[in-house]
C-alpha cells in the first residue's frame, strides 16, 4: 500500500456569500515535496491554504492530513503541526524576534532554555545574525521580516508548510536571494510545503509540482520540466506572458 | 488671596472632602473598568452586539447626572445611602469611553497579525491575552483617563444628593454666594483630574507596544 499523502483534498468546495470560491477540488500533495499553487489574484490560492490548517472549513468535501480528516483533529493541534507564513507576514509587533519565533515553542511548553537555543539556531538557519534576536519588527527591513516570518513557521520543526506569496512583496533582487536560500532549506529540511505563488518563475525554480489553478478550479498539476512544455491553454499563456516580458526586455534595446 | 486663606484654614475638611471625592472616582472607575474592559471585548468578538452595547452605554451618557441620581434613589439597597447612588451612577457614566476605546483599541488591530497567530495555533484566550489586550492597551488607557477626567466633574455634582465629596464647598459656595468656598472645592477638583489625567498618560506611555 503506497504511503498516505501528507495533504489531500477529496473534492473540496468552498462557498461563502454566494460566492462559488473554491469549485470541486482535489489534489495530493506527497509528503517532502513543494507543492507550487499557482494561478492570478483571486483565483483562490489562499483560501486552498487557510482550508489546510482550518482558518476556513470546506462547504462540501473534506481534507486530509496524513491520512486523517482535518475536521477529526484537535484544531490547535493541528495548528502548531503546521507551519503558515503569509505574505504581509504578520509578526506580533510587540514582541522581539526571539518572543516572535519562540511563541508556539513556549506555549507548547519547551523549556525555557531550549526555546532559545532554538531561536538562536533558526535564526542561523534563515541567514539572520544572533543579535537580531533583541530588535523589534518595526527595527528590520522588508527581507529581515520576511526571513522570520520563516522561521517562526519552521520554530516547533513541523513536517507541513504553508507559504502564501512568502516573497511577494520584496524587492527583485531579495526574492532572488530569499528564494535560493528556500531551495537550500528545503534539500535540507525535506519539509512538505505548499507554495502560493502568481509568480510563474518563482513557480518553476521552487516547485516539485506545479498546480494551475483559474476561478476556484484546478485547471492542471505538471513538473516545471512538462509545464514549460505543456500544450494547456492556460499553461502556455503563462509561458507566454512570461517569455514575452523577456523578449521586451531584451528588445527594448535599440 | 482669599480663596488660600480659607483652603488654609479649612484644610482638614478639604483633606477629607478631598479623599472622599478620590473614593467615589476611584471606587466608580474601577467598577467602570472591571465592566467597561469585558464589555469592549465581548463587542469587539461579536459584532452583532456592537450596536445594542454601545447605544446602551451611549443613552446613559445622555441622561443629566441629577436626573440619573434622581431616577437610581428608589433603588433599594443603593437608594439607602447616597455614596453607594453616586459610585453607581459615575460607574454608568464612565462606561461608554472605556467599551467604546476597548472595542476600537482591539478592531484596530492588524487582521495579518491575528490571522498569524490563529494559523500558528494559538487558543483564543492565549490570542487576548498575548496579543490583543497588549496591542489595544494604550488606547484602552486613553478610554480610561477620558471617563477620570469625566468622573472627577460628575462626582461635584454627587454633593447634591449627599454623598459627600468636593461639591460640598460648590454647593455652599453657591447658596452663600461665596466665590471662595466655590473654589475651595473646584481647585482641588481640577489639580486631582490633572494628576489623574498624568498618571494614566504615565502608565499609557509605560505600557506603549511598539
Ligand atoms: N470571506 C470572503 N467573502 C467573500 N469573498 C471571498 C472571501 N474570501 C475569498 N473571497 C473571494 O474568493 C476569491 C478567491 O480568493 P483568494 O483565495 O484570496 O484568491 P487568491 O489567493 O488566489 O488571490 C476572490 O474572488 C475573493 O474575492
Ligand atoms: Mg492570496
Amino acid at each position: 500500500m503506497p504511503p498516505d499523502p501528507a495533504i489531500e483534498f477529496r473534492r473540496v468546495s468552498y462557498k461563502i456569500d454566494g460566492a462559488q470560491v473554491l469549485s470541486d477540488f482535489s489534489l495530493e500533495i506527497a509528503s517532502g515535496e513543494t507543492l507550487v499553487l499557482l494561478g492570478r489574484s483571486g483565483s483562490g490560492k489562499t483560501t486552498t491554504l487557510k482550508l489546510v490548517n482550518r482558518l476556513i472549513i470546506p462547504t462540501s468535501g473534506e481534507i486530509r492530513i496524513n491520512g486523517l480528516a482535518n475536521s477529526e483533529a484537535d484544531v490547535i493541534r493541528l495548528r502548531r503541526g503546521i507551519g503558515y507564513v503569509i505574505q504581509e507576514v504578520g509578526l506580533f509587533p510587540h514582541f522581539t524576534v526571539e518572543r516572535n519565533i519562540g511563541l508556539v515553542p513556549s506555549i507548547s511548553g519547551w523549556p525555557a532554555d531550549r526555546t532559545q537555543d532554538r531561536v538562536r539556531e533558526l535564526l542561523q538557519l534563515v541567514g539572520l545574525a544572533p543579535e537580531t534576536a533583541l530588535r523589534y519588527p518595526h527595527q528590520l527591513s522588508g527581507g529581515q521580516r520576511q526571513r522570520i516570518g520563516v522561521a517562526r513557521a519552521l520554530a516547533a520543526d513541523p513536517p507541513i508548510l504553508l507559504m502564501d506569496e512568502p516573497f511577494g512583496a520584496l524587492d527583485p533582487l531579495t526574492r532572488d536571494e530569499l528564494q535560493r536560500e528556500f531551495q537550500a532549506l528545503q534539500q535540507k529540511l525535506r519539509k512538505t510545503v505548499l507554495f502560493v505563488t502568481h509568480d510563474l518563475r518563482e513557480a518553476l525554480r521552487l516547485g516539485s509540482r506545479i498546480a494551475l489553478m483559474e476561478s476556484g478550479k484546478l485547471v492542471t498539476v505538471l513538473s516545471p520540466q512538462k509545464f514549460v512544455r505543456s500544450d494547456d491553454p492556460l499553461a502556455s499563456a503563462y509561458i507566454k506572458a512570461f517569455g514575452e516580458s523577456l523578449e521586451s526586455a531584451n528588445g527594448g534595446r535599440p | 488671596m482669599n480663596v488660600l486663606r480659607f483652603i488654609s484654614q479649612n484644610r482638614g475638611q478639604v483633606l477629607e472632602l478631598t479623599l472622599e471625592h478620590l473614593w467615589l472616582v476611584g471606587l466608580s472607575t474601577l467598577f467602570a473598568i472591571a465592566i467597561g474592559i469585558p464589555l469592549g471585548i465581548v463587542i469587539a468578538h461579536r459584532p452583532r452586539l456592537k450596536g445594542p452595547v454601545l447605544a446602551s452605554a451611549n443613552i446613559i451618557q445622555t441622561i443629566p447626572s441629577l436626573a440619573l441620581f434622581g431616577f437610581l434613589l428608589p433603588l433599594p439597597w443603593l437608594g439607602e445611602r447616597a455614596d453607594r447612588l453616586a459610585i453607581l451612577a459615575l460607574t454608568l457614566y464612565a462606561l461608554l469611553p472605556i467599551i467604546r476605546n476597548t472595542f476600537t483599541g482591539i478592531r484596530g488591530i492588524d487582521a495579518a497579525v491575528l490571522e498569524a497567530g490563529r494559523g500558528m495555533g494559538l487558543t483564543e484566550s492565549q490570542l487576548l491575552f498575548q496579543v490583543e489586550l497588549p496591542l489595544a492597551v494604550s488606547t484602552i488607557l486613553s478610554g480610561v483617563r477620558v471617563a477620570i477626567v469625566i468622573s472627577v466633574g460628575l462626582a461635584t455634582i454627587a454633593a447634591a444628593i449627599g454623598a459627600g465629596g468636593l461639591g460640598e464647598f460648590i454647593f455652599r459656595g453657591l447658596s452663600m454666594v461665596d466665590n471662595n468656598v466655590i473654589l475651595a472645592g473646584a481647585i482641588p477638583a481640577a489639580i486631582l483630574a490633572l494628576f489623574a489625567d498624568a498618571a494614566i498618560g504615565w502608565l499609557e506611555r509605560r505600557l506603549q507596544p511598539r
